[in-house]
């Protein structure tokens, strides 16, 4: 189904092709809007945007997918993001990862049946004095461990 | 502890307010640099104060604003706010509790180069950073201090968040730009240097979220109180990032040329459970790796780092302590290389690859003989020879590690197993 955005993400948009001189320098930003409105990037959001912002929708597709962090359509309600770098690593993140792993019983880049979660391992958050650290959706839990881990996952409805 | 300075009121509620800021002289020395600083003028104060990039390259600030051509215009600025270098994480709490200092950084930062636009450039995950920067950057247009006419002077400037999306390449300037003009982060080859054809093909200022934090302070303070701290090649405060192995992880913000082990034991709380200390990876993850008895004589500033085979880089300090198998750390470090990769470069692109697959089958018990030599082939074959200096980032790790652990990575070969057991 074509997808629109609605009139506030759109006078967002028009706010956006204030700032920027090129019309490509908008994608970014607009696949952000994309993000926020339909909660995650399909193929009809990546057609919308191409025509947003009036490039390819091959050129969206190949930025699209460079890029990790936008949220792709069909995630799961809670994004459980593990970092596994070196100094996440030296505090244990393996463990923290170990433990979502059995107890969600899927692996990195799936989802619970339910729909509820969505397990990623990703690369250092920039919060390594804090670690280990979990992205949930938009918000940092640092110093972790499974105890609190599991309180937090606890409290997420 | 030395008095601070940048990470003064980081930890005081509602040091990230419009009203806060205004209590500790805030909007003063742009107010100063705008009404009674000639541009030239102002780019001399700060090359005299001796402030060097704190992004990784360590270059002169001044220096760097003074190679923007004058008669171009449009030029940019833009706030390297990608921090995505492992072990790095001070940029995150400056925007996060001290947001003004850095947009206070770039108006100084701005005026010195007569730019009239600029971007910040923040990576995706920092979800509330960008929010704490969008409602400082409103609260600073309210008040006049951004926007057209500053401080009632004839100079305009605007401010734009720019959202990365998880990409460590985006780090790295050139990446960065193409980034932000709205292509897949790729890196160009310098020359030409941003400072003359960077954002959208115009002149470009690129500077790291803590070098403009420093602007303001210099300003009020004057350039010989900067050089008070620090060495005389390496001036100022600097904020270290703690990771890994130590009692008390985090930011401590000391002199540059503060010794290695000073941080770790005073500031640090000392290498945690009573262990021995074993390694360090004194500036973000892309830094070759010293050993205890290095760390025992290291200064941290960068002519000192640099000397002991190192590079203050970042100020990520990455603690090991004795229970670290070396090969798994390398492993765990080229896995993130190969993935940040852009692809682009073929020895980067394969490199990386290959350095992964040759430690996964090690860490695994499968090295084979003649595997060190392999991947310091590849290193060879990696450095110097890219269009980005990731590939060399991700050499330098390789290749300090063996040298320093060689016996570790002979061993995981010979006997298919770890010298150490966690
Ligand atoms: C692979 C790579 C990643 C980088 N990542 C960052 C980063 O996350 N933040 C940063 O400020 N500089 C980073 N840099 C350094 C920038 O290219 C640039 O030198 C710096 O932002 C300049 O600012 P400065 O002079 O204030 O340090 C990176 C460089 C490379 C090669
Ligand atoms: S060296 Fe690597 S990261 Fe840099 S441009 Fe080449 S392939 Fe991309
Ligand atoms: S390594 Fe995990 S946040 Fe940096």
């Amino acid at each position: 189904m074509p997808k629109t955005f609605n009139a506030k993400t759109m006078e967002k948009f028009q706010a956006l092709s204030q700032r920027y001189p090129t019309k490509d320098a908008l994608l970014l930003p607009v696949l952000r809007l994309a993000e926020e409105e339909f909660n995650g990037i399909d193929d009809d959001a990546m057609e919308l945007v191409a025509g947003l912002v009036g490039v390819p929708p091959a050129k969206v597709m190949s930025v699209f997918t460079f890029y990790t962090h936008y949220r792709r359509a069909g995630s799961g309600k809670y994004l459980l993001q593990v970092c596994s770098t070196l100094p996440c690593a030296l505090r244990g993140s393996q463990e923290i990862f170990e433990h979502l792993k059995k107890k969600l019983g899927i692996d990195s880049e799936e989802t619970t049946k339910d729909g509820k979660f969505t397990l990623k391992k990703v690369e250092c958050l920039g919060s390594c004095g804090t670690s280990p650290v979990v992205q949930i959706n938009e918000d940092y839990y640092e110093n972790l461990t499974t105890e609190k881990l599991d309180e937090i996952l606890n409290k997420l409805q | 502890m030395p008095e601070k300075t940048l990470l003064k009121h980081t930890d005081t509620p509602n040091s990230e307010t419009m009203d806060f800021y205004l209590s500790q002289k805030g909007y003063e020395a742009s107010r100063k640099a705008l009404t009674s600083y000639e541009p030239a003028k102002l780019i001399d104060e700060v090359k005299g104060s001796g402030l060097r990039g704190r992004g990784g390259a360590g270059f002169s600030t001044g220096m760097k604003w003074s190679f923007v051509p004058k008669d171009i215009f449009p030029k940019y600025l833009v706030c390297n706010a990608d921090e995505s270098e492992p072990g790095t994480f001070k940029d995150r709490a400056l925007i996060e509790r001290y947001p003004h200092s850095v947009i206070e950084g770039i108006i100084i930062a701005c005026w010195a180069v007569q730019i009239n636009s600029a971007f910040i450039y923040i990576r995706g995950e920092f979800t509330l950073g960008a929010k704490k920067l969008q409602k400082a950057i409103d609260e600073a247009y309210q008040k006049g201090f951004l926007g057209k006419n500053i401080f009632g002077s004839k100079f305009n400037l605007d401010i734009t968040v720019h959202r990365g999306a998880g990409a460590y390449i985006c780090g790295e300037e050139t990446g960065l730009l193409t980034s932000i003009e709205g292509y897949r982060g790729y890196p160009k080859i310098k020359p030409p240097f941003p400072a003359i054809q960077g954002l959208f093909a115009k002149p470009t200022v690129i500077n790291n979220v803590e070098t403009l934090a420093n602007l303001p302070y210099i300003l009020n303070n004057g350039a010989q109180w900067f050089k008070s701290m620090g060495t005389e090649k390496s001036p100022g405060p600097k904020i270290f990032c703690v990771s890994g192995h130590v009692n008390k992880p985090g930011l401590y913000e000391l002199p540059l040329g503060t010794p290695c082990m000073e941080i770790i034991n005073n500031y640090g709380g000392g290498v945690w459970k009573n262990r021995k200390l074993k390694a360090v990876i004194p500036g973000g993850s892309s830094a070759p790796v010293l050993t205890a008895a290095q760390a025992e004589k290291l200064n941290m500033d960068y002519e000192a780092v640099a000397a002991a085979g190192s590079m203050l880089g970042s100020g990520g300090l990455i603690v090991m302590d004795e229970t670290v198998c070396m090969v798994n750390a390398l492993y765990n470090l080229i896995r993130f290389y190969h993935h940040e990769s852009c692809g682009q470069c073929t020895p980067c692109r394969y490199g990386t690859g290959w350095l992964d697959k040759i430690l996964h089958r090690m860490e695994h018990g499968n090295g084979k003989q003649g595997d060190i030599e392999l991947m310091l082939n590849i290193c060879d074959n990696m450095r110097g020879k890219t269009i980005c200096v990731l590939a060399d980032a991700a050499a330098m790790p390789v290749q300090s590690f063996i040298k320093n652990f060689r016996d570790e990575f002979e061993y995981h070969i010979k006997e298919h197993k770890c010298t150490v057991t966690i």
